[in-house]
């Protein structure tokens, strides 16, 4: 940039003179009108404001204008060049629309191609419901207890108050496990229950016991469509000082609401187990008739039967000649305990047909329950 | 139990309009188990009348003998005339009482009954056998009416033909409610009404001329009461009544003699048993069996006897299996017209011990089993002589001569707070409440804060405290009971284990793989299949004495034979694209296995009797497996899938590692049942630098998918999860590392090594060699062909290296480089590829 000089008179500038930027000016709005696309735009804009184009040369000679003529020549290029700017703006802003609106449809692909290269997995329904249970009574403070199972008598059966001639052993359909001479005689069995884990529990923890224990079950019945020798079970042992029939039934309301809704209430009704006095079958209410089944063949229940109750499983009170052979003083301590079938609740929860569905590993059945149920 | 409502109506009253239905609910709530309640005669329509014989017709030219018959109704018909009726039966006689039903009636079925043409005649109704009218399906005949029916009386009612029967499941608990007097008794609690006890009969007092009985083991017997009935007629038909309930209570009508025992132990609970007293010698002796002593009892199969037997004897030997079942040799017959009743009391486990030692459970041993009443005895055997005196015939009459052995009996004394049942229920019971419940079902109670308590002699099952409170609070309703929480200390929620194994779980499921569920039962069949040696430890196996299926009797060693077969079962369902996981446990026996023993219940048990039961059990760790097949990746129109190879397999185990935080690297292995080209140990390394194989994994061998009916190149890994973890002490804390925020240097090295060479070998070598500045290296080409020698392999890897305080020169890095290099030269002869 050259120092102002007095002598110099603006009119004699070519490049400043008003036809010479109102040509560049015009020239520059032609050709970016005259852009079919952001290239031809993008070259545009190179030509007429670029460091070389016509409009930013006259600009730079501005500045060598004695301070009197400054001022117009200024005023003159400047809106040249507004004009020129707004131009290109508006330009690009309608040429990126007309891309959008062609390009980008043709780049369009269907969406609704299917996709599922990587495959599907998922965890088998008693699992995850195992451990739905499971964390329930974890939140309120319980621990899961587990154990073997294959299981020596004393566990499955005596500490259980079971003992060897009273008619509730033979009750249980047991598979025995063969002694080493060949005889049946071994002491060993597989469980029939996961109340084993409960007497394991007593034996080596302090009151308060709160646990809850989960695992495989084993009875002599063929496979069909309502059985399985192999099951699943989950029950729950509370011994503290205090307890009573009151906080079991508490406890098993507070379970069956928290897995099947809100006012889904339990119902005890006497029974007979050797290790629990009182003892009771344990029913819910049908959640899914809430009752309304019953004696309305307008609604007939599938859940229920239109009972409007389902029987679910067996509950009580730790009988005392069990926490005897656990080496815990009755005259302190009572506690309860409860029992439910995974198989079951899957059925009656999830509308499982056929017990078979669950053992057989179709990845059909499976499949749909996906990570948690 | 099976209990007819209209039998129960004779010892309570219940409501007029009591249905079963209503009385089942009432009886579930106090603790029965009613299973079913059958409505008797629901189809049944009359007019259903007795009718005599007055003429019969034999009809001929018919290929069965037809009889065209006419027979009074009286005013049945409504005209007064006789019915004419073709029957086919041919068990009756003119004059004889029979059960007709007329036109417009209905038979269970539901058969509607219709005037009409048959056999060239016009039948007006059907003459009835007992099968017809749903009484049972033993007698095909026509039922002949005692002569003193009244000609034109509803027979419905006769014959007790309408009724409802409730099938209750007693409880070993409940032994009493093996009998309508027991049931009685809970329904006359339910209902608030006395109970007219069938017990309370009046009882002649016991004298020296009854049949001699002697008594040798009083533990095993301590009642034997023993009456007898002469002059029966072998002829006297049981009456229809007492046939009728005999029946309707689960059992079959055979003879006047058998009935009325049957029908006083349906209604007392105390078994009977008759013998022919011209088939007895001498005194009843009631021993125990001597070593190789036989008998024969009434299904007339020869039983082996154990010295433990109780047993019923005469002066020639044994001559019934005492409270289970009697001899053939005293059995009484058609001839038998005096007989010996016994009615004794029986030590329960005695019975259950004879009863399952020879598996003959009777009527008479499942109540022994549960307890039977021992001051029914008595009673009992006065009703059964009451009976047989008046049914038997005119000649029939009870000898004076009453034989009672008795032995005395502990009284049973429970001391019981008064306040105890309130403290079980959580209900606060009133001290009288308490008192009433317990003399409703027969106790005598004492004390006032205190109590004492004498159970009734019907329920051996009251021994504890507990045992009266249950009482009590099931009589009170168990719906009194409220709904509380316990207040539970905070816990200290899953176990690391437990933990664990979820985390494999959801890892193999993102992983795209589907878990299963499979019984744990093999046989060594399956250890065939998989090509295990004679040898193989996995061979040992826990059996079962009664297996579901004697093809499988063992527990598995290995959770492969159940997932392959799994899988199998897949493939054959179309489902082709398979990857399968299970997590469960296996069973090993340890070396010597010995007996557990059979501990005390009435302490704890001290921690060496404890450890013998821990030695009686076999190993049983957790496992974790894989199965594969088909495409890991699936083809669809982007083109080609990938199938599952060998290496997705190890890449499950990986997985498992990965989720538990334990490193695992893999070692050439050969293994069954795995393929032994493409098997890897797969290797846990401990903290402190030491290796331990915890499982395989690669693709099965050809020979065991053939066997198996497999696809080719089916892959599987199997792990010890307990193995994999051991390391693990609790808690695993992952430290978290120094991110350096230096730019990454990358160097790549081709190393040409002999094809035998491990890659895992080269890239340990690589690692050690480079040092500390090394950040990853990664294997991203395996080439062989004309480039590289034969018999050898290149090997490309990226290096990156990275310090965690400056930025690398290119010096640093290649002078990295060049060691990682020159050590895995020095290891494995490693040329670089182009030098
Ligand atoms: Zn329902």
């Amino acid at each position: 940039m050259s120092a102002p000089n007095k002598s110099y008179d603006p009119v004699e500038v070519e490049a400043l003179k008003p036809e010479e930027v109102e040509r560049a000016r015009d020239a520059a709005l032609a050709a970016v009108a005259a852009a079919s696309d952001l290239a031809e735009l993008q070259e545009a804009k190179v030509a007429h404001t670029g460091d070389r184009s016509p409009l930013a040369l006259a600009n730079r000679e501005i500045g060598a204008l004695p301070p009197q003529a400054k001022a117009e020549a200024g005023k003159r290029v400047g809106q040249a060049r507004g004009a020129v700017k707004k131009a290109l703006e508006q330009r690009q802003v309608e040429l990126e629309a007309e891309r959008d609106a062609r390009v980008l449809v043709e780049e369009a692909v269907d969406v609704t191609l299917p996709w599922d290269r990587a495959p599907r997995g998922a965890r088998h329904p008693l699992t995850t419901l195992s451990e739905r249970i499971e964390d329930l009574f974890v939140a309120m403070g319980y621990e899961v207890a587990e154990g073997p199972q294959v299981e020596a008598e004393w566990y499955n059966f005596d500490a259980l108050n079971i003992l060897p001639d009273h008619p509730a052993r033979t009750m249980q359909d047991t598979f025995f496990v063969r002694a080493e001479d060949g005889s049946a005689d071994s002491g060993v069995v597989l469980r029939t229950h996961t109340s084993p884990v409960q007497i394991r529990t007593m034996l080596t923890r302090t009151p308060p016991i709160y646990v809850i224990c989960p695992g495989r079950v084993y009875r002599t019945d063929e496979l069909d469509a309502t059985h399985t020798p192999v099951f699943g079970q989950i029950e729950g042992l509370a011994v503290d000082k205090g307890l009573t029939m009151g906080d079991l039934k508490g406890t098993l309301d507070h379970f069956v609401q928290a897995m099947f809704g809100e006012g889904i209430v339990t119902r005890l009704r006497p029974s007979y187990f050797p290790f629990t006095e009182p003892s009771a079958e344990l029913d819910l209410k049908c959640f899914v008739c809430r009752g309304a089944s019953v004696g309305d063949p307008e609604r007939p229940c599938r859940t229920c039967r239109s009972e409007g109750w389902i029987e679910w499983g067996g509950c009580g009170m730790v009988n005392p000649r069990v926490l005897i052979a656990c080496g815990i003083d009755p005259e302190v301590y009572s506690g309860f305990a409860f029992g439910v079938g995974l198989e079951r609740a899957l059925m009656f929860r999830h509308n499982v047909e056929d017990m078979r569905d669950m053992v057989e590993g179709d990845v059909r059945f499976t499949l749909p329950f996906g990570m948690e149920i | 139990m099976r209990v007819p409502l209209s039998w129960l109506r004779e010892y309570v009253d219940l409501p007029a309009g009591e249905s079963g239905r209503d009385v089942a609910d009432k009886l579930v709530a106090l603790g029965l188990e009613v299973e079913t309640v059958e409505q008797l005669g629901a189809d049944l329509k009359g007019p259903l009348v007795v009718g005599r014989v007055l003429e019969i017709e034999e009809l001929e030219g018919f290929k069965k003998p037809i009889r065209f018959c006419k027979v009074d109704v009286g005013d049945a018909n409504g005209t007064g005339e006789p019915q004419e009726i073709v029957c086919g039966a041919r068990n009756f006689e003119v004059d004889d009482k029979v059960v007709v039903i007329l036109p417009g009636g209905v038979l269970p079925g539901p058969f509607e009954i219709a005037e009409r043409k048959t056999y060239g005649r016009v039948s007006r109704g059907m003459i009835c056998s007992a099968r017809e009218l749903g009484m049972g399906d033993d007698h095909d005949g026509i039922i002949v009416l005692p002569i003193e029916a009244q000609i034109g009386a509803d027979a419905i009612e006769l014959l007790g033909l309408i009724d409802e029967v409730l099938d209750i499941a007693v409880t070993p608990d409940r032994g009493y409610c093996l009998s309508m007097r027991g049931v009685a008794r809970e329904a006359a609690i339910a209902y608030g009404q006395p109970l007219r006890d069938p017990a309370l009969l009046d009882v002649p007092d016991a004298n020296s001329y009854g049949y001699p009985v002697l008594v040798e083991d009083a533990a095993g017997c301590d009642r034997f009461v023993a009456r007898t009935v002469v002059g029966i007629d072998p002829e006297a038909p049981s009456p229809l009544w007492l046939q009728r309930r005999v029946q309707m209570g689960g059992m079959r009508p055979i003879s006047l003699v058998v009935d009325v025992t049957n029908y006083v132990m349906l209604e007392l609970g105390q078994p009977l048993h008759a013998y022919d007293r011209a088939r007895l010698q001498g005194a009843i002796v009631v021993r125990r069996a001597h070593e190789g002593e036989t008998l024969t009892t009434l299904d007339d199969a020869e039983r082996k006897l154990d010295r433990e037997d109780l047993l019923i004897c005469d002066d020639r030997g044994a001559i019934g299996l005492a409270g289970v079942m009697g001899g053939a040799s005293t059995e009484i017959g058609v001839g038998t017209t005096d007989i010996v009743i016994e009615a004794a009391h029986f030590d329960s486990v005695s019975i259950a011990r004879t009863a399952r030692r020879h598996k003959l459970g009777s009527e008479a041993s499942r109540r022994f089993e549960r307890g039977v009443d021992p001051e029914a005895a008595r009673a009992a055997a006065q009703r059964a002589v009451d009976l047989l005196a008046a049914l038997g015939g005119e000649r029939a009459q009870a000898e004076a001569g009453v034989t009672e052995v008795d032995a005395p009996r502990e009284v049973v004394r429970i001391v019981l707070a008064a306040d105890h049942a309130a403290r079980v229920a959580g209900v606060a019971y009133p001290r009288e409440t308490v008192a009433q419940r317990l003399q409703e079902v027969g106790c005598s109670v004492e004390g006032i804060d205190e109590l004492t308590v004498v159970p009734p002699t019907w329920r051996p099952d009251l021994t504890d405290p507990n045992d009266l409170a249950e009482e009590v609070i099931r009589l009170e309703g168990y719906e009194q009971v409220p709904s509380t929480l316990p207040q539970v200390p905070a816990g200290r929620g899953l176990t690391a284990d437990q933990r664990r194994r979820r985390r494999i779980g959801r890892a193999l499921a993102g992983a795209g793989y589907v878990e299963v569920l499979d019984y744990p039962f093999v046989g060594q069949s399956a250890f065939d299949d998989l090509g295990l040696a004679p040898d193989d430890a996995r061979r040992r196996t826990v059996v079962l004495v009664n297996p579901i299926s004697e093809e499988e009797p063992a527990l598995r060693t290995t959770l492969l034979p159940g997932l392959l077969g799994t899988l199998r079962r897949n493939l054959g369902r179309g489902n082709g694209d398979l990857a399968l996981f299970e997590s469960g446990v296996v069973f090993l026996p340890n070396a010597s296995t010995p007996r557990a023993p059979q501990l005390a219940v009435d302490r704890r048990p001290t921690d060496e009797e404890l450890a013998g039961l821990t030695a009686a059990l076999p190993d049983q760790p957790q496992r974790v497996a894989v199965v594969l097949a088909g495409e890991r990746e699936h083809s669809g129109w982007w083109g080609k899938g990938r199938p599952q190879v060998w290496a997705d397999a190890i890449e499950a185990a990986r997985v498992v590692a990965d989720a538990v935080g334990v490193e695992l690297t893999v070692r050439q292995d050969q293994y069954e049942p795995w393929h032994p080209g493409r098997c890897a140990a797969l290797v846990a390394i401990a903290a402190d630098g030491t290796e331990r194989v915890v499982g395989h994994a690669g693709e099965l061998h050809p020979r065991v998918l053939k066997a198996l009916h497999l696809p080719e190149r089916v892959a599987a890994m199997e792990l010890d999860l307990d193995l994999l973890t051991a390391d693990l002490d609790g808690e695993h804390l992952p430290q978290a590392g120094h991110i350096s925020s230096y730019p990454v240097a990358t160097q790549d090295v081709a190393l040409v090594v002999d094809a035998s060479v491990p890659a895992a070998t080269v890239e340990a070598a690589l690692v050690e060699g480079a040092g500390v500045l090394l950040e990853s290296v990664r294997l991203f080409d395996v080439y062989t062909g004309e480039q590289v020698a034969e018999g050898g392999k290149s090997l490309a890897y990226a290096l990156r290296f990275r310090a965690p305080d400056r930025t690398l020169t290119v010096e640093e890095a290649t002078a990295a480089r060049d060691a990682a290099v020159a050590l895995a030269t020095e290891r494995t002869g490693a040329v670089l590829r182009g030098a």
